[in-house]
């Protein structure tokens, strides 16, 4: 783990706003804001979530812009796993796939039979991704292997499950860390890696997703595997997408310009890509009375 | 790369008026010379404007005008100096846009360097000289400096307006007028920044423009009644300029070639040297005097760095220098896109591996694609030559000593670059290279308070910073 190459933190912050520089127009631009609809993972994760919340969450995925059905349904909805039955009636053949958070998220803080029933659990009523936390404690006192035998636990307990493994990035402190924390979470064997629950105040950032994306590159280099990436929260905006989307694609490659290999946990950011959407095409902008709160 | 084939995403031309024939700028005003020139778009070698010529006689009326000009300049309260430079640099700030997608036009150097890099350094330049100018008795050089008089500045093509800057900022805070010949491939940002000094209503005579090739330079250079000579360019010309000095009584200072060692070292933050490394020789197509132009990377760590180095310059983007997406963009001129053939053909003649990513290069206009050579050994001309073009040549090194011994080992010496996540490394190497400049962890950074100059062959004086005075005061 300490032998992995350091991150140069000035130089990784200057590598993600150069960037963040990139002036996609007109066809590029309409190309990355379909693709980044169909990387999201429309997400909600409230103590305040109901059926009927997450219902109508699920049905805003499968056709985001009901007044234009050229409109690309997203990933996969988001939830708590005591949510999940709920939405697997409304996504069932869709193709959108059902995320479900697990493993006492967000704060990974309790027993490993309580996370792995939790997985199990989340997965028996339909989920087919679970969204796990690692424990930053351990992490943070050097206890990888604590971290990395949780990691293969849940994978195991996941079982035809996707699993995508949350760092917390905003809690490990340093780019180095970052950067261990995903190759620990891909030998462990992750499906994906994540940044964050959204649950603390620093979610994902252009420079922590970069910083990711070079290891699932090196990654696959090394070992021939290849994991997705997933930056999660704060991202509410096009423009962040499509600096996202620049930097997946300078960085990784376009191998992972795809959402099997891309997504963005976010729930404001998809009425943003909708409204340029629609001022792409239509060339103006429409009020957000337009689009659906749900 | 799917919806990263960047749809065009052009700065517009329209933005900069270029008008179809410049005069001099001489004693406040435009006028003809003895003959004129043409300056060429070299990303498509269409005549941007037409350019008078200036004679010995033209340059004589410069000197003279500037002569007349410095007893009142220099005769101006430092506070009141300080007022024209500040408005200079606000007018340049206000007017960056333009001068820009000029620079980019003349020069072919792409538009978001252009734009985030030169005019930002350009502006930040008067500003910062602006601040010296009322506290240059507090500035280490005696109680009462003085000004030398009238300045002959020569300065180069790679960066029209930021040598510009470099050179007129310190010399009119001290005091001095100036005689600036800018090269003559990149003639219009130097004379677009004659009318910001009228705009500024700076003093007639304080800043004069004589455009013309290399014998404009010379009748400047030895003119008599020049004080102070200030020359930005090849070590070549720069070795003529001191013998035509010598003995006059002039004061000199010279900028002149490098030949940089960019050294990474297996404990390096391997993708950020990566990073560093591209920017070291791909920034402004390597038309750099200290550009990082011989990586020197850690035999233990070669193979990895040079695949991560030749994956990261696949994403390289060449060509239309005002596309905002555009990374790396034309050859300045003919002569030097013919210099970087002959260079690197002589790379692999003498056994050098050359490679480049796949790219395609525009039909008009001068063109080099992103080059790196391997297998290099210290005696190959490309190891010791200033190719001054996006050709990079990479050698191995075994320990640390050999690094330095390696680094130090050329005529040159204005900068360097270390590369590696271990302090006490990085301080050790550094004390040890002799050049002007080293970086560490970082490559190609400018700043006004910093100063810049070289060792050996590239030159001697010190520009910016408080050092960057010293040069124009007695």
């Amino acid at each position: 783990m300490h032998g992995l190459p350091g991150v140069d933190k000035v130089g990784v912050e200057a590598r993600a706003a150069a960037l963040s520089t990139r002036s996609i127009k007109t066809t590029s631009k309409a190309a990355a804001i379909d693709l980044a609809i169909r990387m999201v993972d429309l997400t909600t994760l409230e103590g305040a979530d109901t059926t009927g919340k997450v219902r109508a969450l699920a049905a805003k995925a499968l056709r985001p812009d009901p007044a234009d059905p050229s409109c690309p349904p997203v990933a996969a909805v988001c939830v708590y796993p005591a949510m999940v039955p709920a939405v697997a009636e409304v996504l069932r053949g869709s193709g959108v796939h059902l995320a479900s958070v697990a493993t006492a998220f967000p704060s990974g803080q309790a027993p490993l039979e309580v996370k792995l029933a939790d997985t199990r659990d989340a997965v028996a009523a339909g989920a087919d991704e679970i969204d796990m936390v690692i424990s930053r404690g351990a992490f943070l006192s050097g206890d990888y292997r604590h971290v990395y035998d949780e990691i293969v636990a849940v994978k195991e307990a996941c079982g035809p499950a996707h699993l995508k493994v949350i760092l917390e990035t905003g809690e490990l402190g340093t780019y180095d860390n970052v950067r261990r924390a995903s190759w620990l979470a891909m030998w462990a064997g992750a499906d994906f890696i994540k940044t964050s629950t959204g649950k603390v105040p620093v979610a994902a950032t252009l420079p922590v997703t970069l910083v990711m994306l070079e290891a699932v590159r090196d990654f696959r280099a090394q070992t021939g595997r290849q994991v997705g990436v997933k930056p999660a929260g704060g991202i509410r905006t096009t423009k962040d997408a499509i600096k996202y989307l620049v930097t997946v694609a300078e960085t990784a490659g376009d191998d992972w310009l795809s959402p099997d290999w891309f997504r963005f946990g976010a729930s404001s950011l998809l009425n943003d890509l909708l409204m340029q959407r629609t001022k792409l095409t239509t060339g103006h902008y429409a009020g957000p009375d337009y689009f659906t709160l749900d | 790369m799917s919806f990263l084939d960047y749809a065009p995403a052009p700065e517009s031309r329209s933005v900069v008026t270029i008008e179809s024939s410049y005069g001099l700028f001489i004693d406040g005003e435009f006028g003809p010379g003895k003959a004129t020139f043409k300056t060429i778009n070299p990303a498509d070698e269409q005549t941007l404007a037409e350019v008078a010529l200036a004679g010995s006689e033209d340059v004589d009326r410069a000197v003279a005008a500037a002569r007349r000009a410095f007893p009142a300049w220099s005769g101006l309260p430092g506070a009141e100096r300080a007022k024209y430079l500040f408005r200079i640099a606000r007018i340049i700030q206000e007017r960056s846009r333009e001068l820009a997608v000029l620079e980019s036009l003349d020069n072919g150097k792409p538009i978001k360097e252009s734009r985030d890099v030169d005019l930002p350094l350009v502006a930040a330049h008067f500003f910062y000289y602006a601040g010296w100018a009322d506290k240059l008795e507090y500035a280490g050089f005696g109680p009462a400096p003085r000004p030398l008089g009238v300045a002959g500045q020569v300065i180069p093509w790679n960066f029209p307006l930021l040598m510009l800057a470099w050179k007129i900022a310190p010399a009119l805070a001290t005091g001095n007028t100036v005689v600036l010949k800018p090269a003559e491939t990149t003639p219009l940002s130097a004379l677009f920044f004659a009318d910001v000094c009228r705009q500024a209503e700076l003093p007639a005579g304080v800043v004069n423009i004589v455009t013309g090739a290399g014998d404009t330079g010379r009748y400047l250079v030895e003119h008599p009644d020049v004080n102070k000579v200030a020359f930005t360019g090849s070590t070549d010309v720069g070795r003529q300029i001191a013998r035509a000095v010598a003995g006059t009584g002039k004061r000199l200072t010279l900028e002149l070639g490098g030949k940089a060692a960019n050294i990474v070292f297996d404990d390096a933050a391997i993708d950020q040297a990566v990073e560093g490394i591209v920017n070291g020789i791909f920034f402004n197509q390597g038309h750099v005097c200290c550009a990082g132009s011989r990586l020197l990377v850690q035999e233990s760590i070669a193979e990895e760095l040079l695949d991560s180095l030749k994956r990261r310059m696949a994403t390289l983007r060449v060509g239309d220098p005002l596309d905002k997406n555009t990374d790396v963009g034309a050859i300045n001129s003919a002569a030097q896109l013919a210099r970087i053939t002959e260079l690197t053909e002589a790379g692999d003649a003498e056994g050098a591996e050359r490679w480049s990513p796949p790219c395609e290069l525009p039909g008009q206009g001068f063109w080099f694609a992103p080059t790196i050579f391997t297998g290099v050994t210290q005696a190959h001309r490309i190891a010791r030559e200033e190719i001054f073009g996006p050709v990079l040549s990479v050698l191995t090194f075994r320990t640390p000593a050999e690094a330095i011994e390696k680094a130090n080992n050329t005529p040159y010496g204005l900068s360097a670059g270390i590369w590696s996540e271990k302090g006490s490394r990085i301080l050790a190497v550094a004390d040890k290279l002799r050049a002007g400049v080293v970086w560490a962890n970082t490559f190609n950074k400018f700043d006004p308070t910093s100063p810049f100059g070289g060792f050996k062959e590239s030159g001697y004086g010190r520009e910016g910073g408080r050092h960057g005075l010293e040069a124009y005061l007695v």
